[in-house]
């Protein structure tokens, strides 16, 4: 009943039905720059106590990677002492499992979700329908994105593709089929849409007695789960049902407490551009007489350690999901985030996915090409992930792989010519002689370039062919 | 001072105009520039591509043929990043390679940066009575960090009448060997710089950076939209006497 991302083709493939697709781009450009502009605001006016900040988040998550064995078992250990049950999932299917089992425990075939990224990344909703369980999506992108069948396409507002006459037709033909139906006469006024959804949500809160959450931050040392959110959604979820289930990946975790003053600065400046999200939920374990009475806590792995052990490209676990990189990203604007191929979009996908899926399709190793190393990513990244450092050396896995002739065979050539003055010389006398016969539209790859753009005039002499004539004249 | 000129390949071989513009330029200014003929391309494509080994001698050669230079001057930001930021990262930890880097690294510069921080000037004498917008290409703006270097050289040149180009700090879409592995995201990108840069009224668009202005040059010459693209240091080279190419008619990039 949910879409996945498989069948989506390669990036250049898939990018270029979005590129023309003008709805998409008209979304897209407008809900990026609005965003792009808010966070722009609310940076810059922390001056440069947000380089400082910046500095000291990365610090933090980097130390934490280091010594992740450690803190893992302390944060099991303090989540256990405070009431709460510890699984650990290696991968996917694991943590699927470990949850289909968990919510069976239950009795319950309904349960309530917090928007997470972890869930989408196992698709535990999926599995969960597999064993007869309805999970339901209740923060309002993702709602819109379940009930319209969709996939999601950015980490923060996966329905960012859509505009709100799109999510005024899917509200009206598909809520009644899930619960509270759409009120008659809805409008796409924002406040319409909001409330409707707010309708149809709340039945579902009152109702469901079994929760599913990730988790922003895990503190080591409290053993305290922590989510950020805008729409009080989350707030529900994590307290009125019985039983709450929170799939956390690995690298969530901040040593301690005190930590969390770092990243509640950067996350939601960074993400909503709001200086202070409106929610933010932290539980310990399990208080009696409020709030779940029980609580489990999903490790998951599903390849992190495999990353933790690349000593470039681990630096993609510091990220906390903020999704500036997305909002900031000049390829992701007119591409969207279905055309990467995996619930990770944009300039950050382009370097986890491939590294925890491993490389293995054509899809994931377009990826690492998904971009034209503007810097932008790296420039807003509220714990300075060098994104494109990360891109190249995922490029250099590709270039050392099997297959690639062609390019390769052309690298080749190019080092030939540009490793030897002489041999460039060469080239560039016969391009000079041949300048007149350069056709206005090139054959094969080249013909991605004159497509849509001149070729330049190709001089008669060559700089280098110049200074040798002015040297010999001068003497 | 006696400056060592790296052309870089993509000038040698397509713009030769504007090295003959930074040597008309920085001898006009009183300095003595040298061209040493082992050079050939930095490694950049290389390197952006993945190709790290290639990269890594070209890296070498390129340490070797400008070892012994007091200033080495790069009209092309991307390319002077590729030796500042990346050559560091080609040798490993305590080879001969990144020591050498690291030796000269700090005497290669952007032209803009040569003038402006190490000869001091802004005014260098230029006449160019043209409307223009300048691009600062994303190598230049957040790798070498150029800030107001262009601008304030742009600024005190006489005749020329500098516009603002709205979305500035948004790549073009050119990213090398992305230009054609992603052509249509590219040129979606450059579609949009070109249209920014047509929105200024300027009559040309300028940059630090001639292979961005190969693609976004071939665009708005694909429009037929009459605007072109010019080198920054063919602008600063130009005087009353002298027109952007001096004595020589010379083509410029996309034109
Ligand atoms: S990579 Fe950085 S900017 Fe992108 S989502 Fe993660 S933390 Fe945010």
């Amino acid at each position: 009943m949910s879409a996945t991302f498989l069948g989506i083709p390669p990036f250049p493939e898939a990018a270029e039905k979005a590129v023309n697709d003008s709805r998409l781009r008209h979304n897209l450009r407008k809900a990026t720059h609005t965003i792009r502009d808010k966070r722009a605001s609310v940076v810059g006016e922390l001056h440069d106590d947000w380089q400082r900040l910046r500095a000291e988040g990365a610090a933090v998550k980097e130390h934490t990677l280091r010594h992740l064995d450690r803190y893992l078992e302390q944060l099991e250990e303090s989540v256990q002492r405070a009431g709460g049950q510890v699984h650990w999932a290696a991968d996917a299917a694991e943590a699927n499992e470990i949850v289909t089992r968990l919510v069976k425990a239950t009795g319950e075939t309904d349960v309530v979700k917090v928007k997470s990224m972890a869930t989408q990344e196992i698709e535990l909703n999926e599995a969960l329908a597999e064993a007869g369980i309805t999970a339901y999506e209740t923060d309002l992108a993702e709602l819109i994105v379940q009930l319209g069948d969709d996939l999601p396409s950015h980490i923060l507002v996966p329905a960012i593709h859509l505009g709100r006459a799109q999510i005024r037709e899917i509200f009206l033909e598909q809520m009644a089929e899930w619960g509270v139906p759409a009120p008659e006469g809805l409008t796409d006024d924002p406040r319409a849409l909001a409330e409707a959804a707010r309708v149809h949500l709340r039945e579902r809160f009152l109702r469901t007695r079994t929760a599913i959450s990730g988790a922003n931050f895990a503190v080591a040392d409290s053993g305290t789960l922590v989510v950020l959110e805008s729409e009080g959604n989350g707030r529900m979820c994590l307290t009125l049902p019985q039983t709450l289930i929170s799939v956390v990946g690995i690298e969530k975790i901040v040593p301690t407490w005190s930590d969390l003053e770092v990243f509640m600065q950067l996350l939601p400046r960074s993400s909503t551009g709001e200086r202070m999200n409106p929610y933010t939920s932290t539980w310990t374990g399990v208080t009696p007489g409020d709030g779940p009475q029980e609580f489990h806590l999903v490790l998951l792995d599903n390849g992190r350690t495999d990353v933790l052990a690349d000593t470039v490209g681990r630096q993609a676990l510091r990220c906390i999901r903020c999704s500036a990189c997305l909002n900031t990203c000049p390829v992701y604007e007119r591409t969207g985030g279905h055309a990467y191929g995996s619930v990770y979009p944009g300039p950050i996908g382009a370097i986890l996915t491939p590294q925890l899926r491993g490389m293995s399709s054509e899809v994931d190793e377009a990826l690492p090409y998904a971009s034209s190393l503007c810097g932008a990513c790296y420039e807003v990244c509220p714990v300075a992930i060098d994104i494109p450092e990360v891109l190249v050396h995922l490029r250099e896995e590709v270039a050392e792989s099997p297959g690639h002739l062609g390019e390769k065979a052309m690298m080749a050539g190019a080092e030939a010519v540009l490793s030897s003055p002489r041999a460039l010389d060469a080239v560039q006398r016969a391009a000079g002689l041949g300048r007149g016969a350069v056709p206005r539209h090139l054959p094969g790859t080249a013909g991605a370039w004159t497509d849509t753009r001149d070729v330049p005039d190709v001089p008669a002499e060559s700089f280098r062919q110049w200074w040798d004539k002015r040297g010999r004249e001068r003497g | 001072m006696r400056v060592a000129l790296f052309i870089t390949c993509v000038n040698d071989t397509l713009f030769p105009d504007t090295g003959r513009a930074v040597v008309r330029l920085l001898e006009r200014l009183g300095h003595e520039v040298v061209f040493p003929e082992g050079q050939t391309c930095c490694g950049q494509m290389h390197y952006n591509t993945g190709y790290r080994r290639p990269a890594g001698r070209m890296a070498v050669r390129f340490v070797r043929t400008f070892e012994g230079a007091d200033a080495v001057v790069v009209p092309s930001a991307s390319c002077a990043a590729m030796v500042r930021d990346n050559y560091p990262r080609l040798g490993g930890r305590g080879s001969r390679l990144s020591r050498k880097v690291a030796e000269l690294a700090p005497r290669v510069y952007d032209l803009t940066e040569f003038l402006v921080d190490v000869l001091g000037v802004t005014d260098v004498g230029a006449y160019y009575p043209h409307k223009v917008t300048y691009h600062p290409t994303c190598h230049g703006l957040r790798m070498l960090g150029l800030g107001d270097r262009p601008y304030r050289l742009l600024r005190a040149v006489r005749g020329l009448e500098l516009v603002d180009l709205p979305g500035d700090t948004e790549c073009c879409g050119f990213g090398g060997t992305f230009a054609v592995k992603n052509g249509d995201v590219s040129s979606a990108m450059g579609a949009d710089k070109a249209r920014h840069a047509v929105e200024t009224g300027a009559e040309v668009l300028c940059a630090v950076d001639n292979s961005c202005l190969m693609h976004i040059g071939g665009t708005l010459s694909r429009q037929r939209s009459g605007m072109r693209v010019v080198h920054l240091a063919e602008i600063l080279a130009s005087t009353e006497r002298e027109g952007a190419h001096g004595a020589l008619e010379g083509s410029e990039a996309g034109s």
